[in-house]
């Protein structure tokens, strides 16, 4: 139970979230409507994505410096959960453009990092699909992985100064926090983001302890 | 030490190349039929967009094919060999080094061929050939550790420009801006963009001196 608690903290909010997400007040603004919602689920799975993906790259790294193949499973396990919420977060997102921007997909800069990060990392399956010795296969995509992680960081961080972007807060639009975000919307926002990182965490762990459960099953056979 | 062996690494390179000629022709044999392919189906491109992203397009898949041999061909004795005689940044270095010489080559006559058969647009020709220059020192540096990474797996040349399409992105888009100014002939030139493809350039090869040796030993 000592150990537990943050699970608690990431059900308790991650339910408080959906709760008042859908009843609390929100302020009416002009084409967001209802739809200024979204921001509760939305945004938070990109900040789970990015931690996830960053605990990914730290196992890498850790991989490389002491190969043991407990960091290559943690490292793959947090990338297929980073592609999980990154998926979530490209639904939530193309659904919200629909009834904001008026289609599923829009030329936005924001939309184009969201989609190389899904490509990269669909490489790197494929990737470890394709080497077929457990130290061979770690070592290199630990390697492809950080490689490809520096280009993302780097990436978005230029891409931002190169296009503006329709997103609030980007090329003269204005961002939540200037008025949107009011005090009331910040007590949903900020334990959605808690709760979705937490809860990310906890799937990331319990894909771990499956994986290696798995793998103890197999060489017993 | 290292510059020593660089330098015999890179000769060794060029020797190996000159020995069996076709490699090199059949890559610049590609360029050119590629060109000569979008030049009938293209005629004149007018828009200066489409030029800039039709010459990227062919430049990036040549560097993709001419660049895929570096370690994919190499045989696991060669490289055992050279394993015992010098430092695994030596090889990634050099390779490097021999691989943005060999597209710089590409590029310019890729510049040359396009320019010839779909029309002229570039109004700031040195701008342009800076950024073919850094361009193609970019891609280099980035397909050479991509194809490190590759010829470890069995299908590679597949697994080549899988891997190498989503990490280029960032590198392609600065250098379209920028070859798109040079074509509109800008009365400045945009140094944050030249940093910034600097920027990229010195990060990838930071990276493939760290990593590279943990490809290398098997």
């Amino acid at each position: 139970m000592k150990k537990n608690w943050w699970k608690i903290i990431a059900v308790v909010f991650v339910l408080y979230t959906i709760i008042a997400g859908f009843i609390f007040r929100v302020p009416a603004q002009p084409i967001l409507h209802e739809s200024i919602r979204n921001l509760y689920f939305h945004v938070p799975m990109w900040f789970s994505m990015m931690t996830i993906l960053f605990v990914s790259v730290f196992h890498s790294i850790k991989y490389l410096s002491n190969s043991t193949i407990e960091s290559d499973i943690a490292a793959s396990q947090a990338a297929h959960t980073g592609m999980l919420v990154g998926a979530l977060g490209l639904i939530t997102g193309s659904i919200w453009a629909r009834y904001t921007w008026g289609a599923w997909w829009v030329a936005d800069t924001k939309l184009n990092g969201a989609a190389i990060t899904m490509l990269i990392y669909m490489a790197y399956f494929v990737l470890r699909g394709s080497l077929d010795e457990d130290q061979k296969r770690a070592r290199i995509s630990a390697v492809y992985n950080i490689f490809a992680y520096v280009m993302l960081v780097v990436f978005l961080m230029i891409l931002p100064r190169m296009n503006d972007s329709l997103h609030p807060g980007n090329g003269g639009n204005p961002g939540f926090n200037k008025y949107d975000l009011d005090s009331n919307m910040r007590m949903v926002f900020y334990p959605a983001v808690i709760g979705w990182i937490l809860l990310v965490v906890w799937i990331f762990t319990l894909r771990v302890r499956l994986e290696k459960v798995k793998r103890k099953i197999l060489f017993n056979d | 030490m290292v510059i020593k062996q660089i330098k015999y690494l890179i000769l060794k390179e060029l020797k190996l190349e000159m020995r069996n000629k076709y490699a090199l022709g059949g890559i610049l044999l590609y360029v050119v039929s590629t060109v000569f392919v979008s030049y009938l189906s293209f005629k004149k491109i007018i828009n200066p967009s489409t030029w800039n992203a039709l010459f990227w397009i062919i430049l990036l898949f040549a560097s993709i094919n001419a660049i895929a041999k570096s370690f994919i061909s190499e045989t696991q004795g060669r490289l055992l060999y050279l394993y015992t005689l010098v430092s695994p940044q030596a090889v990634i270095l050099s390779k490097i080094i021999y691989n943005s010489l060999l597209l710089s080559l590409l590029s310019t006559l890729c510049l040359m061929v396009y320019t010839l058969f779909v029309g002229n647009l570039i109004q700031d020709l040195p701008l342009f050939l800076v950024t073919l220059l850094l361009g193609s020192f970019g891609f280099s540096s980035l397909l050479t550790m991509v194809s490190a990474i590759a010829s470890k797996s069995s299908n590679n040349f597949t697994l080549m420009a899988i891997l190498s399409l989503p990490i280029l992105i960032p590198l392609l888009m600065v250098l379209i801006k920028l070859s798109k100014n040079a074509i509109d002939g800008l009365e400045h030139w945009d140094y944050n963009y030249l940093m910034v493809l600097l920027f990229l350039n010195v990060i990838i090869v930071a990276l493939s001196y760290l990593l590279f040796r943990y490809l290398w030993r098997d």
